[in-house]
Parts: structure tokens; sequence; C-alpha cells
């Protein structure tokens, strides 16, 4: 079958991907890109390689809590190395300094938040990928694309900047910068459908073993695997087109509280 | 276009109007309807507005934050996808408060057709008429009208008739024509999926079936190409040209066109990493980089077109601009235009005119206040490459930014303004060498007793550039000097008959009288012209050709209100401009610029023309240092 090259849905979506990423390049020095090892950001990685025919020209920052299941750590050290990437792991600050007033979800999720505002303290990036989605969460359904972010790493989000005909926002003062989000317009199922696509490596805690396997990956004290008999990417797209369980399900911190989450993202969560 | 995938391409579709209109409890009635709400999501929302102490609130589906379910309002754009049973659907809810436009656009920007809210009850009110209007001035030509909460109104068939013709007549006011308007209640799902017998009578499609009947945006392949360079990156020793073709096809051996630089070289590869076999050529849509065959310089807002039909050239260009800073918009301000990948410094000349969205009435203005739209006129400092909106949406808009912040956007038209492309030509053949006069400029100033001089009058029809540059050669004449007018009428009659009034063949006519003029000059003669030349740009070319011949070149302002000239009208033109039978009138339906700092300025509403060309005189023969000869004037 011949195929189009501008046929396919996913392929508009990476080549706006592919617009953002370059965007970003162009404009804001100097770059990180938050690399959780998960699904998203290691599309995200992929993309960053195609927009840069093979070179990844900024470095892959894991905030670790040291909390990551194995199999994480285990793909972070090969992928870091088939790819060379430049990776820096950031050991983030322990739970007892956090706010106590948060619930124990919070809390680990405000552990990750501390450990980007002293990677920003330390490195002075001015801008900062991310491999969320619009889809996954109502809060983030509002994010800009290229998001300023003060001094503390606070999100005003009562006053975003205006951002339309592919026109970002990429000046901000000394001490703020951008978080710079190139996967919002993707949907769980479209990332998916590009994983399979395009083959990207994936860590097989996604893949279910037992009835059960992970449909989102974070720390193993906040994050439970869902069941599921979806043992190949085939099969998890299968379900996805079917299921009608949030994403999040499985993750503690977005069910806490009503606004919850939204203090999260204002002081800086990702 | 093939159209066996485009199932597969999910719709855009922004949801605007005014506030309270109930825009965000027809998205959740919509996911819900459509069974789009995820697992629990109705549960949380029953659960929130019990201990909130309301009724069920679809609308807390979007308004996440919790500012925005305290106050029951929208404040920022959002985006939430769902099902119908024939494709995928992004639905952007749009705020509809006034002090949150720029965020309505932000989300509407990325739309390709919308959904306009209007309240039953309360009927049409200022931000339902500016987001219609504002939709289609973002270019959005699909459009459908919900009449909401009919179960208000007692779902009166007459009531929707009403709202009906009057959003029917204002959409009509814009040139816009409504997709279907609908009599809907979102709180009760009444029209969305189905109709009640509470609204049987309308017997109309539903809102799902509307819906499904936009058609979602295609990439611009049927255009010419535009690839806005984003950056050249050296890899691997090759040196790889960056961006996404914005329109057309880009193929392997196409000779490009780089704007404004005017530089040009062969694509040799198109470079996508990763596959096997690279493409041969790159369609619209696609982000892609390229190699060319020569080491030309090409940079980050460099526009890339095929050399038969490139981009306009210009530094002056007329936008249809919504600003929502908190400072107005007002002439003379500085601003950083952004069009594409370019970033260029701009100057607001002139504000053209200010529309009321509500009532759509235009008034005059030097200052656009914040939420406000218009027509204004804007000088880049330089150069730059773009298309009229019309003829190409992703190179016919651009934003202002001013402090780092977006503050306002626009659509380009160049209607009235020239392509300065083809005025800056280079000689059409290289075979060409500059051949020197053995005649030096002073061996024939020595002869003729003066040097050479083109003196530039310029000024609306009617203000007296003709009668007054008839007058001055005869006294010049009359001193002694070799003088010549060159005269608009009598100029197109010959040399000039081949062209038109379009912008276009005007700016040539004043490139070629200047080129004449400059001839003029060199030959030692003072060559004056009376022409309108209304183009700041193509005076200034003018006066580069008389400086490269070394002669000095006067700017004379022939100067007289627009009202003066038009009660003068000598030729009976500003008649026949009035009754539309000229299309490209200067100071009607096309602009005139005045000159900045011209070397003189002859008010003819002020002085008589003995004065005026007395003046003239005076000046010319101070300011040019011409030696008057030895002959006694012969009683002029």
């Amino acid at each position: 079958m011949s195929r189009d090259p501008v046929s396919s849905d996913l392929e508009e979506l990476e080549a706006r991907t592919l617009y953002i990423l370059r965007e970003a390049f162009a404009e804001i020095r100097p770059l990180a890109m938050l690399w959780s090892i998960g699904k998203d950001s290691t599309a995200l990685l992929w993309m960053v390689r195609k927009a840069f025919f093979g070179r990844v020209p900024f470095p892959m920052v894991q905030l670790d809590t040291g909390m990551e299941l194995p199999e994480v750590y285990e793909f972070r050290d090969a992928m870091a190395r088939d790819w060379n990437l430049d990776l820096q792991v950031v050991d983030c600050p322990p739970e007892e300094v956090m706010d106590p007033t948060l619930p124990p979800g919070g809390r680990a999720a405000a552990r990750k938040t501390e450990g980007l505002k002293a990677l920003l303290r330390t490195h002075g990036y001015k801008g900062i990928f991310l491999g969320i989605r619009r889809d996954e969460q109502s809060m983030r359904a509002k994010e800009r694309v290229f998001s300023p972010r003060g001094e503390d790493g606070a999100w005003n989000f009562k006053d975003q900047p205006a951002e339309f005909w592919d026109q970002y926002k990429t000046e901000v003062p000394e001490g703020a910068h951008l978080r710079i989000h190139p996967l919002l317009h993707w949907t769980e199922l479209d990332i998916w459908r590009y994983t399979r696509q395009e083959g990207i490596p994936i860590v097989p805690l996604y893949l279910a073993r037992d009835g059960m396997r992970y449909r989102s990956l974070g720390e193993k004290n906040i994050t439970v695997p869902i069941p599921s008999t979806a043992a190949t990417i085939d099969e998890i797209i299968a379900e996805l087109e079917t299921s009608r369980t949030p994403e999040r399900a499985g993750r503690t911190m977005d069910h806490e509280s009503e606004d919850a989450f939204e203090r999260l993202r204002r002081s800086g969560y990702m | 276009m093939p159209t066996s995938t485009s199932a597969h391409r999910q719709i855009r579709i922004v949801i605007t109007g005014h506030v309270d209109h109930g825009k965000s409890t027809l998205i959740g009635r919509l996911l819900h309807d459509t069974g789009s709400l995820p697992d629990g999501k109705l549960a949380e929302l029953e659960a929130v507005s019990a201990r909130r102490g309301v009724p069920l609130e679809w609308s807390f589906v979007l308004d996440s934050f919790q500012a925005e379910r305290d106050q029951a309002v929208t404040i920022d754009t959002t985006q939430i996808w769902f099902r119908t049973a024939t494709r995928d659907v992004v639905i952007i809810d749009a705020p509809g408060h006034r002090e949150f436009l720029k965020n309505m656009v932000s989300g509407a920007a990325a739309a390709d057709a919308a959904v306009l809210v209007v309240d039953a009850a309360e009927g049409l009110r200022d931000q339902t008429r500016r987001h219609a209007y504002l939709l289609h001035l973002l270019g959005l030509r699909q459009v459908a009208v919900v009449i909401n909460k009919m179960d208000a109104v007692d779902h009166s068939a007459a009531r929707f008739g009403a709202l009906s013709r009057e959003v029917e007549r204002y959409l009509a006011g814009i040139g816009l024509t409504a997709a279907a308007i609908l009599p809907i209640s979102a709180r009760h799902g009444d029209g969305i999926a189905a109709y009640s017998d509470a609204l049987g009578w309308f017997g109309g499609p539903t809102l799902l079936e509307v819906l499904d009947r936009f058609d979602a945006a295609r990439p611009a392949v049927d255009r010419p190409l535009r690839f806005p360079v984003q950056d050249v990156y050296r890899t691997d020793g090759r040196r790889i040209v960056v961006g996404r073709v914005e329109s057309g096809i880009l193929r392997v051996g196409d000779r490009l066109l780089f704007s404004p630089s005017g530089r040009n070289a062969r694509v040799t590869g198109i470079e996508v990493y990763g596959t096997a076999v690279p493409p041969m050529e790159a369609r619209a849509g696609q982000a892609v980089g390229f190699t060319l065959d020569e080491p030309v310089y090409v940079e980050r807002g460099d526009l890339a077109s095929h050399e038969d039909y490139p981009p306009q050239l210009t530094d002056v260009f007329r936008i249809r601009l919504f600003w929502f800073a908190a400072r107005p918009l007002a002439v003379g301000d500085r601003y950083t235009l952004r069009l594409a990948t370019r970033r260029v410094g701009v100057t607001v000349q002139t504000v053209e005119k200010i529309v009321d969205t509500d009532t759509l009435a235009t008034r005059t203005g030097t200052v656009v206040a914040r939420n406000a739209v218009a027509e204004v006129i804007l000088r880049t400092d330089t150069l730059v490459a773009l298309d009229g909106h019309a003829d190409n949406p992703a190179t016919g808009r651009a934003v202002l930014v001013d402090g780092g912040d977006i503050v306002g956007g626009g659509i380009v038209g160049m209607e009235g303004y020239p392509d300065q492309r083809r005025l800056m030509a280079a000689p059409r053949t290289a075979n060409l060498h500059r051949v020197d006069h053995l005649l030096t400029p002073e061996v024939r100033a020595r002869r003729l007793g003066h040097r050479g001089a083109v003196v530039w009058l310029t000024g609306l029809s009617g203000a007296g550039k003709s009668t007054l540059s008839m007058r001055l050669e005869q006294r010049l004449f009359a001193l002694g000097y070799h003088t010549y007018v060159l005269d608009g009428d009598n100029v197109r009659r010959g040399l000039n008959a081949d062209l038109g009034f379009s912008p276009a063949d005007r700016a040539e006519n004043i490139r070629r009288v200047g080129a004449v003029a400059a001839l003029f000059a060199d030959a030692g003669m003072v060559a004056v012209t009376a022409f309108i030349s209304p183009y700041r740009a193509d005076r200034a070319r003018a006066r580069a050709a008389a400086e490269a011949a070394g002669c000095p070149f006067v700017e004379i302002y022939v100067k007289a209100s627009l009202d003066t000239c038009e009660r003068r009208d000598p030729k009976g033109l500003y008649a026949k401009a009035r009754a539309g039978a000229l299309p490209d009138f200067t100071g009607i339906s096309s602009p005139y610029e005045p000159p900045e700092s011209p070397d003189l300025v002859l008010d003819t509403e002020v002085e008589d023309a003995d004065a005026c060309v007395a003046r003239a005189v005076a000046f010319l023969t101070t300011r040019l240092g011409l030696s008057v000869p030895d002959s006694t004037p012969d009683g002029v």
C-alpha cells in the first residue's frame, strides 16, 4: 500500500511536535527535558531524535525519588547507553521535608517538584520539555504549549499568555522558566498507536503479566497496576478503544481531594 | 487529497458565546450523550455538585480550576476529546468573559469549526457578537448557532424564530452564513443527540448531526509552496534547512527562492530521520529538513517558495487586528511583528478604522483599546515576505509582541499596496556591464552652467503638482537652467502606456520615472517630476536612482487636504472614484503615504501658486547651489 505522507493523523501529530521542539530549540537556551521513562516521555524522546536527525541536543533529566520500579531503572540505563543520552539523574529531597498538609500521594509528587526546582537553581535552564498531554487530566487540558513559570516554579493559570497560529511566548524574566509541552495535543491512544507504528521501546511493565499491567507508570508507592490481559501493544490499543476507565485511575494523588492536583500544579508540579 | 483516511482525522470544534449562555454545560452534555465521559466521572460530578449544594453541574467537567468552580466562570480555554459515530472530535472550550478574550482567541484559532451558543432568554449579547466577529476574522467559515436554554422560554418556537433572524442578520453583516441554527436545551440534553417532544416542532438536525457534517481543515497542498525556515542544522557535515511545509509540495530537484534575501538554490535531498529510503517530496503539513546544492546563506525567518510563485515583498501592509493588551495600540507605537518564523520591528503607521463589533459601525481614531478590533497599517523596519490572507492563511497572518508578550494578532491585506519584489529586481540578464561615459558630470556642468538634479513633487491628485511643476520649469528655464518636467499623464501616453493603476503597476510607473529622471539629471538637466507617487518606498527608490548617478534629489511635498483636493477635482477623478468607477484611487480606495521628512513643503491651501513657485525657486537655487549664469532673466 502506498503511504500518502500527510494522510495519517499520526504523522500530523508528529509534525506538530517536531515543529514545537524546533521552535523551542531555536528560541530558548539552555534547555533540558524531563524524562520519566514512561511511555509518553519516551515517545517524546523518540521525536527529539527525529527533530534533530539522530542527535539529542540537550540533557535528559530524571527526577528520581528512588521509588521507581526496578524495570524502570533498567530501561533507563539501557536507553541512555543505546541512544547516547546526556542523562542527569536528580535525587529528590526526602518526603519528611514536604508540606505535611498535602495528602500522601501529593507529598510524593511534591518531592519531584522540589527536585525540579533544585535542578533549575543549579543549571539555570530557561526551558524544560515535558511529555504531558491534555487528555490526561483536566488541569493539564488548560495548559499552553509554552507555559511560563515564575521564579518559584508557580503557574499563574489565571493569566496565561496568548498562544495561537504556532506563535508562542518564548521570553521570560530572569529566574523564571518555560515549561514546553510538545505532546499536549496527543491522546493516550495516539501515543500507543505511534509507539506501535514506530517500534519505540517501552518499559515492559505496561504489558500484562498474570492479569495485571501498569497503564500509568509512577513510583511504586503511589501507582498500582490495573487488571488487564493486554500483553502486546496491539492488545493495549484494543483495550483502550473500548475502555472508559480514566488513565490515571491507578494514581492515588489525583483522587485525594477535589483540588489536590491543582494545588500541585500551581506550585510547580509537572 | 485522498479521502480514504479522512474519517481518522480529528475535527476541532470551538464552543463560543457570551458568558453564562451555557457553553461548558453544553460540552459536558455532549460528552455524556456520546458516552465519552470516563467511568466514575458522573459520580464525581454529582458528588462535587452535592458538596457545593447545587444541582448536577455539567460544566464541572471542564471548569477544573477551583476558581472556575467557585465562581462558575470559565477562565481559560481547554480541550477535550470525544467520539461521534463517525469520527474523533476535539472540543475547545473558550471562555466567554470579555476579560479573557486572549484565551478565547487562543482556543478558537486552533479550530476547524465553531458552535456559537446563545441564551434563548437573554438573546444576543456583546460577547456573542464579538465572538462571531472574531471567528470570522480568524478565518473560520463553518459556524453552527445553538439557541440554548429553550426550556427557560417554554420551548417557544416564536422566540426561537425571532432570535434566529437576529443571528442571521448579524452574521450576514460580517459576511458569514450559519451552517445551522438549532434550538437546544443543553442542561436537559434536548437537541444534542435527539429532540424531545418539547422541541419536537423543530424537526431539524441535532447538534451531533451538524457537527458530523463539518469538514476538518486540510493542509493546503493545492496552494503555492511556502516553507518558513525554522532553523539550519549542521549535521554530519551537511547543512539541513528545517521547517514545516505550510502549503504546496516541496520536491527534490526544485529550485527554491528564499525571501526576502532573493537567494536561490536547488533542493538536493529531503531529510527525514530514520527512513531507509529518503522521500522525494514533502507536502503541506509535514515537518522536514532539506539540503541545497549551493551553500547559500539561509537563516531562520526566511520564507522559501518556488521561483514562479513567490510571496510578496513589502515593508507596509494592512492588518485586520484584534488587540488584547492592557495598554492600547496607538499610531507611532513600536512592536515586534512575528509572521511564521520571521521577527521584525514594526511601527504603527495609521489606524484606518475601529470596528464596533456590537453594531458593526466603524469609526476613525488613532488609538485601539483593549479587546477592540481595528484595521491598521503597519510599517516594518525591513522588507518582509508574506501573502494576503485570502491567498495563503499561513503566511498571511501575524501577531504583535510587546515586551515578550503576544498582545494582538490579525490577518494581512495587501489591497492598495504594491509587491516590491519586481521593483527591486536585479537586471534580468547577467550579461550586463556598466559602460562609463567619457564626459564627466563636471564637464557637463561647465558647459551648461549648472549641475543636473531631480526635483520630485509628490502629493494627492488635485494638490497642484502639475500646475506648480510647469510654472517651476518655466521660471527655471527663464533663469537659464536646462530643465524638463516629467508629468504623470504625459509619461503614461508613451513610456508607461502599458501600465494600469493597480498597486504593482503604479509602483512600476514610478520606478521607470525615477530611472528616467536620473538619466535626465545625469545628462545635466534639472528634471522636475509631478507624480502622486503614493508609496514612500517608491520615492526612496527614485532617490536612490538619482543619488547613484551622483545627482541631488529634492523631495517636495505638495500639500493639500483630501477634502480640498476632492473639492477641486480638476480632472473629475474623485467623483469617479467615489462612484466606484476607479478601483485603486489614491486617498479614496488606495493609500497615500506622505513624506516623513520632505526637503520642502508647498502647502497649496495656504499659499497661492506664485508664492509656492517663488519659494521653490529660492530653495532650489540655495539648496542645490545652482550657479545662476550671467545671462539676464528675460522678463519672466
